[in-house]
């Protein structure tokens, strides 16, 4: 990037040239440019070049590289507020300007839970003041993160909170969790469950072969698919939108597939640990790798590519969860679930357009313009009007991970050292750069 | 101090025992060889050596184990070394300090071997990584329990005179059993077939694909074997729903001498102990003319100092022999 592209303040009007424009919510996906204004797209295509832009305009030359909509991570968990040490809003905002990520939604799990309308507005404005990428939270859908009591739908959702989740936890109580979504229903309120069996959960890592082997407990795929079942027939009953948080076993598929094929307002997540680690990636008890759902098999991780290409798969998260020393350098059955995932969320996703032949569109609407439409963002998309969100990056850079240089206040990458295709380098937020790549 | 000179003795590889797993038989049978000579010694009344003469011990429980703690005190004592016993109870650990903290505690008093028995499977990698000294693990959680694989092999070997071809049944709590997996690695590295004889809610996930031949009826699993390993059933696992009484455990998978009598006349009977008689073996056979449960003690001690001198022999330095 030439340095006048490192901007102070909203610039008022600047025009992005020489770009491969990737943007699925138009079926965009071939050369050109876009010109922003007052923080949002004033005009997008083919037709927008440093000749058409008007010589008062300043121009950025994209070289070539990649411009998209930026991210939406539909899943991040901070320490804010309660566990400050592991991760601020602010400094998430950080790893998720460089990794590209431009909205990410916040799950509930802090302490004090996002259970209450006065949290949500600490949120956004704790957000509003120290974030320099938009947060939007999920608000919990039972009080404290408990299970059985409902909270005030109504109000989170005037608050601010663009969905409802227990994030870590699945509502196990089945008449609770037919309640919950009857009453969201009313609101139109997207229901986001962690699909897991709690009593068949109790375990650390996949259980099969490897577990045996190094003596773990296990949580076998059916803990997924009970529950995705269970779920999917109260969904029937209520009418409500669900979505399932995280898939992590190939048998999920075909219930996903099934339930589409009816009409349910049904859809699905993946994190992108489970489209690019495995069960074996544990190694001799890494708890980098130990995650929730766990990483499966080869097979089910190869599932879950196809789940993404054929679409049976709405949406592609981080699932960043930072959690450190403390909870990290443990025993694996004693150490907590969860990785960070921002920084290197665009880069691991990019490696499987490469490794299972997963168009890039697919990859990028699954951060871009299924996540918007799912919990009704503006963003997610280049449409001219739409809030100028985007981010440039280079296809052919590869690079390392190395803790030292990961902007989270947690370093339990389970990225750590592996090499990356494809480098985000510039990302701008409401017409504004938040972050550019420096080379030294 | 003697200067560091490379030794040409050498026995394993690495620099800690972790685990089986990571045991090529080369190494298994020379560990083996070398716990030959230690039976012997031990049976003499001199029994005090200098092997590991200036070197300390120190034997890390952070689960309680009277019998396996006293046999690496022991061996250790016999070798010469300085050992010092740490149990660590639970209370210490929910003060917040982990198991890295402790180990880096001790680790700051220069040990050289530190004896660690933890229940999470992993605990003794997760130290290996960060202590400069040989880690030996003496079990951790349902992972492996590698010097009682080796004493188990030691006893058969001695008994029978080898382990190539020789069926074994390791009949019980398979789920929940670190020696379970440690004997099914080793058994199978040795040449000889594993048979697993349980429940099926005492068998983990895949456990056949270990290399083991699964029963779940104690007749047809133990139909000529050459030995036959009794596991521990751990009494809470009634809570869990695993099996309903102890009472309907014995009658279908106690060993008592009707159902033995499936196995080869002069067949092994084996327990790692501590036994809960009347649950998943009866007293006349534990205490029967084919238990070598009493020798599998014996061997413990000559196992453990066999690995305490090999590992030792990879420290810097040395060993003193």
């Amino acid at each position: 990037m030439s340095p006048d592209t490192a901007l102070r303040g909203r610039p008022e009007r600047r025009a992005y040239v020489n770009a491969a424009i990737v943007d699925p919510s138009q079926g965009l996906d071939g050369p050109g440019g876009l010109i922003v204004a007052d923080g949002r797209i004033v005009a997008i295509g083919p037709k927008v070049t440093a000749a058409t832009a008007g010589t008062s305009t300043p121009v950025t030359d994209c070289g070539g590289k990649l411009l998209f909509p930026g991210l939406i991570d539909m899943r991040v968990f901070t320490g804010e507020p309660g566990n400050e040490h592991r991760e601020t809003l602010a400094s998430a905002s950080e790893a998720a300007a460089a990794g590209g990520v431009t909205t990410m939604i916040v799950m509930p799990n802090t302490d004090p839970v996002i259970d209450d309308a006065a949290i949500v507005d600490f949120i956004l404005r704790r957000a509003r003041d120290t974030a320099i990428v938009r947060v939007a939270p999920m608000a919990a859908l039972t009080q404290g993160l408990g299970g059985e009591l409902m909270t005030e739908i109504g109000t989170l959702q005037e608050a601010g909170a663009v969905a409802l989740t227990d994030g870590r936890r699945a509502i196990a109580n089945a008449r609770i969790f037919r309640r919950v979504l009857a009453y969201a229903h009313d609101f139109g309120m997207l229901v986001v469950q962690h699909v897991e069996e709690p009593t068949l959960s109790s375990g650390v890592m996949n259980e099969g072969e490897q577990a045996t082997r190094l003596g773990l407990p296990g949580i076998p795929a059916a803990a997924e698919v009970i529950m995705l079942e269970r779920d999917i027939r109260l969904v029937e009953l209520t009418g409500a939108r669900y979505h399932a948080a995280q898939l992590s076993a190939a048998a999920s598929l075909n219930v996903i597939r099934a339930a589409k094929a009816r009409g349910l307002p049904v859809s699905c997540g993946v994190s992108v640990n489970h489209l690019v680690l495995n069960e074996n990636d544990i190694g001799a008890y890494r708890t980098f790798f130990k995650l929730s759902p766990p990483l499966r098999s080869e097979a089910d991780r190869v599932a879950l590519v196809e789940g993404v290409a054929d679409g049976t798969i709405d949406v592609i998260v981080s699932s960043h969860d930072p959690q450190n020393a403390d909870t990290k350098r443990l025993p694996f059955s004693e150490a907590e679930f969860g990785a960070i995932g921002l920084e290197t969320l665009f880069s691991a996703a990019f490696g499987i357009t490469r490794s299972g032949n997963v168009p890039l569109t697919r990859i990028i609407e699954a951060m871009t313009a299924r996540p918007a439409r799912l919990l009704g963002l503006e963003t997610g998309t280049l449409a001219a009007g739409a809030p100028a969100d985007f981010v440039i990056a280079d296809p052919d850079q590869t690079w390392k991970v190395e803790d030292s240089g990961l902007r989270s206040r947690s370093k339990n990458s389970p990225f750590e050292h592996h090499a990356l295709e494809g480098r985000i380098v510039e990302t701008v937020v409401a017409g504004e750069s938040v972050y550019a790549y420096d080379r030294r | 101090m003697t200067p560091a000179k490379p030794r040409t003795d050498r026995i394993l590889e690495g620099q800690h025992l972790l685990g089986i797993e990571t045991l090529k038989l080369a190494e298994i049978e020379a560990l083996l060889g070398l716990a030959d000579r230690y039976v012997e010694l031990n049976r003499q009344i001199d029994k005090k050596q200098s092997t590991l003469r200036g070197r300390t011990q120190i034997n890390l429980f952070f689960e309680a184990s009277t019998r396996t703690q006293a046999s690496f005190e022991l061996a250790g004592k016999r070798l010469g070394a300085d050992v010092m016993n740490m149990s660590v109870s639970a209370s210490s650990l929910s003060k917040g300090e982990t198991v890295l903290d402790t180990a880096m505690t001790l680790n700051a008093m220069h040990p050289d071997i530190l004896v660690v028995r933890h229940h999470a499977s992993g605990a003794p990698d997760l130290l290996a990584q960060k202590v400069g000294c040989a880690v030996v693990n003496a079990g951790d959680g349902q992972h492996e329990h590698p010097t009682q694989a080796l004493l188990d092999a030691l006893t058969i070997r001695r008994r029978t005179g080898r382990i190539e071809g020789l069926t074994v049944a390791i009949c019980g709590d398979v789920a929940h059993s670190r020696v379970a997996r440690s004997n099914i690695i080793l058994l199978n590295r040795m040449g000889a077939r594993v048979r697993l004889v349980a429940p099926s809610s005492l068998l983990p996930a895949c456990v056949d694909r270990l290399g083991a031949d699964v029963f779940t009826s104690m007749a047809e699993g133990l139909a000529g074997v050459d030995v036959v390993m009794m596991l521990r059933l751990q009494l809470e696992r009634m809570q869990g729903a695993f099996v309903p009484s102890t009472r309907e455990y014995y009658r279908f998978f106690g060993l008592d001498q009707k159902k033995l009598s499936r196995a080869k006349p002069e067949a092994l009977v084996m327990h790692p102990g501590p036994m809960n008689r009347g649950v998943e073996i009866d007293s006349d056979v534990a205490d029967g003319i084919q238990s070598v449960i009493r020798e599998q003690v014996e061997m413990g001690v000559a196992v453990r100092m066999a690995v305490l001198d090999a590992l030792a022999r990879n420290l810097p330095g040395g060993g003193n022999a």
